[in-house]
């Protein structure tokens, strides 16, 4: 048994910045209120002060607990699996995301916009460890449709995952050359061209769809369908981006009993803003065109990991 | 009415460098495959509105096919259905616009008549609707080869907004509520189960089976009774000669993309570019096939000439210096084009006649029933 020592400083994660103190200083505070206690135990007046405090102390002692990670987790064992779930949610610089928002969002050159679809496909998932040990997620299990519309296919959740304490995640944006090229009867699930990720007249899938309305948009809207797995007979381009994700501070601790979730934040932004701020005025139509490269250039930044939960 | 069917013969590969097993999975999978192309050998293709065996024979004067029939065997029950799919209307938004509508049997599988294609709401494509013919043959499809496997193809037309302007998993669930489509889903892959597989290759199954081979040159070149003119003959050693570069063996075509130097027009159609987004693919286009040419006006990839003797004097007269004009039309002091007489035009045009086949233009297997 031993104890994960990065993880015990994950306690303050979303607790409200006046609450965010350690274990040692809210035993301290607590020492101190009640030694200062004792001399005004006698008088009558302070009992509603003791109340106050006892029901304070109460209170910080709930919220630390219940966001401690003291429970000890068993040490790495790659003979025994766990599962592991990555949260991809969808945010807009310091915003979440929320489809057709009438409160507009703003990319780098000033241009205010809504959003009314954002989907992406994540496949060829791979983690990580410190130590330098990868698990690879099976070929037929890798592929994942992300939408903003379908909350429940913004968690996928890893199974038999084997029980290591990873840091990292890599993946793929979009889909693999060999997926794009396949036989039909194989292309089920997020792969049926029918999910209105594919290019009918182009055979290929489109890897990220954004589309919204944006009045800097001479029609009002804007339709970024970028995809483009290479060519099959003659070479074109290919916009098939594999990135790493890194967690940060944090390791996710696999285990039969610990099921980690990696929190990542995709930020919608990105799209635009990147080493070419991509202007929606210019281009507010990109699909299979050169300039989708800037395009696939920006948003392979945009994944991040916010943090880690490993329970 | 009884048709005579040809087929390839398979010759074995040298194995000598090859283990004994693997020889003998060879010889398997060629027993296989003969037994798939040669088991119909003695029976005729059906011609009745309800075939009791179709089967995908490969003419002995044609190239091997290219399509992976292993992957989607074809049954009679899989092509009715492909067929039944084909001539519904069902596949388009309002009901209006089927396969047939632009691909018909009596012009070969083509929209004659129609420079462009006529879709959804009376609206216009950009392109002239190509025959359904010869398609196991063919390695990619449309105009520009955009779509490489047949079975992904007809997601297409179905999607595109001046088309049939549909979406797909709407007319997959349109066909999972009718209890007719349930019931030859069933009959077809054994279960009612509609997925986008088993449609796909349905519509393939079909399409596969619109095969044109049995023209009076046909009947010519396999030896089975049919005689050409010596004008015919003239035409034909004409053609081979300045035409047969690209309109190769018997299929007619190369499926080459090629610019042949039409004059560019607005909009602009970049061709083969859309595609791979190469400047030197800018205004290329597949080379069609000709059978079957004298029933398939207008021509060109946007229908833009009218008649057989306005190609010809395209080639003749009318090619422009486009950028990347195929080197075959390069003639020294003159513009590009290729060098024809009236006579020997005219003899090509009688040539290009005994390559109409017209049963395949009323095999009735293929009409709508």
């Amino acid at each position: 048994m031993r104890h994960v020592g990065l993880l015990q400083h994950k306690y303050i994660i979303r607790i409200p910045s006046y609450l965010r103190i350690t274990r040692t200083v809210a035993t301290r505070i607590g020492a101190s209120y009640f030694t200062t206690l004792h001399s005004h135990l006698i008088t009558m007046k302070h009992q509603l002060n003791i109340l106050k405090l006892i029901i304070l102390i109460a209170i910080i002692s709930a919220v630390i607990t219940g966001c401690s990670k003291e429970t000890p987790v068993s040490a790495p064992d790659p003979t025994t699996t766990g599962s592991i779930v990555l949260e991809f949610d969808n945010i807009a610089g310091d915003r979440q995301l929320e489809l057709n928002s009438t409160v507009p969002y703003q990319n780098a050159l000033g241009e205010k916009f809504s959003v009314t679809t954002f989907s992406y496909y994540i496949s060829n998932i791979k983690l990580q460890t410190a130590t330098g040990e990868t698990y690879t997620v099976p070929q037929d299990s890798s592929y994942f449709l992300i939408k903003e519309s379908d909350a429940a296919s913004q968690k996928i959740t890893l199974r038999n995952v084997p029980s290591l304490d990873y840091t990292s995640v890599s993946f793929t944006i979009g889909v693999d050359s060999i997926r794009n090229t396949m036989d039909i009867a194989k292309r089920t699930g997020v792969l049926d061209p029918a999910n209105g990720m594919y290019w009918s007249w182009n055979s290929g899938y489109i890897f990220v769809k954004a589309e919204g309305s944006s009045a800097s948009s001479s029609n009002g809207s804007f339709r970024y369908h970028i995809g483009g797995f290479g060519g099959i007979t003659s070479q074109t381009i290919n916009n098939i981006k594999s990135i790493i994700v890194p967690f940060g501070n944090s390791a996710a601790t696999v285990r039969p009993t610990v099921k980690p979730e990696v929190h990542l934040l995709v930020d919608v932004l990105k799209i635009f803003n990147g080493t070419a701020n991509v202007s929606i005025t210019s281009n507010p139509t990109v699909m299979f065109t050169p300039y989708s490269t800037t395009i696939a250039n920006n948003y392979r930044g945009m994944f991040s990991v916010d943090h880690v939960h490993n329970d | 009415m009884k048709t005579k069917l040809q087929y390839s013969s398979l010759t074995l590969m040298p194995a000598q460098c090859v283990r004994a097993s693997a020889v003998v999975l060879r010889v398997c999978t060629l027993i296989l495959c003969s037994v798939l192309l040669v088991s119909c050998s003695d029976s005729v293709q059906n011609t009745l509105d309800t075939p009791t065996d179709v089967r995908l024979a490969v003419p002995s004067n044609f190239p091997p096919i290219r399509y992976n029939l292993a992957a989607n065997q074809i049954s009679t029950d899989g092509f009715i259905l492909g067929r039944t799919l084909f001539y519904d209307g069902t596949l388009s938004r309002d009901g209006t616009v089927s396969c047939g509508s632009c691909h018909q049997q009596s012009s070969a599988f083509t929209h004659h008549g129609h420079d462009l294609s006529h879709g959804i709401d009376d609206k216009l494509g950009n392109r002239n609707s190509p025959p359904v013919m010869n398609l196991a043959w063919q390695p990619h499809f449309f105009w520009d080869g955009g779509v490489h496997d047949l079975d992904l193809f007809s997601i297409a037309p179905i999607e595109n907004p001046v088309e049939m302007d549909e979406k797909l998993d709407n007319v997959l669930a349109k066909l999972r509520s009718s209890p007719k489509y349930r019931s030859l889903f069933a009959k077809a892959f054994g279960s009612e189960d509609i997925s986008t597989s088993r449609f796909l290759k349905a519509l393939s199954q079909f399409m596969l089976m619109c095969v044109s081979s049995q023209s009076r040159y046909d009947s010519f070149v396999r030896h089975e009774g049919a005689v050409l003119s010596e004008r015919e003959r003239l035409g034909r050693t004409l053609f081979s000669q300045k035409c047969g570069a690209c309109h190769s063996t018997d299929l007619f075509t190369d499926f080459s993309f090629r610019n042949n130097g039409l004059e560019q027009r607005t909009p602009f159609d970049s061709g083969r570019a859309r595609i791979t987004l190469q400047h030197e693919d800018i205004g290329k286009f597949k080379v069609p096939s000709v059978r079957n040419i004298a029933l398939t006006a207008p021509y060109m990839h946007d229908g833009r000439i009218r008649t057989l003797e306005g190609v010809l004097n395209h080639y003749r007269f009318g090619m422009k210096v486009t950028p990347n004009i195929d080197s075959f039309f390069i003639r020294q002091g003159k513009n590009p084009g290729i060098d024809m007489t009236d006579n020997e035009a005219q003899l090509i045009i009688e040539f290009l006649h005994t390559l109409t086949d017209t049963d395949f233009t009323t095999r009735r297997i293929l009409s709508e029933q």
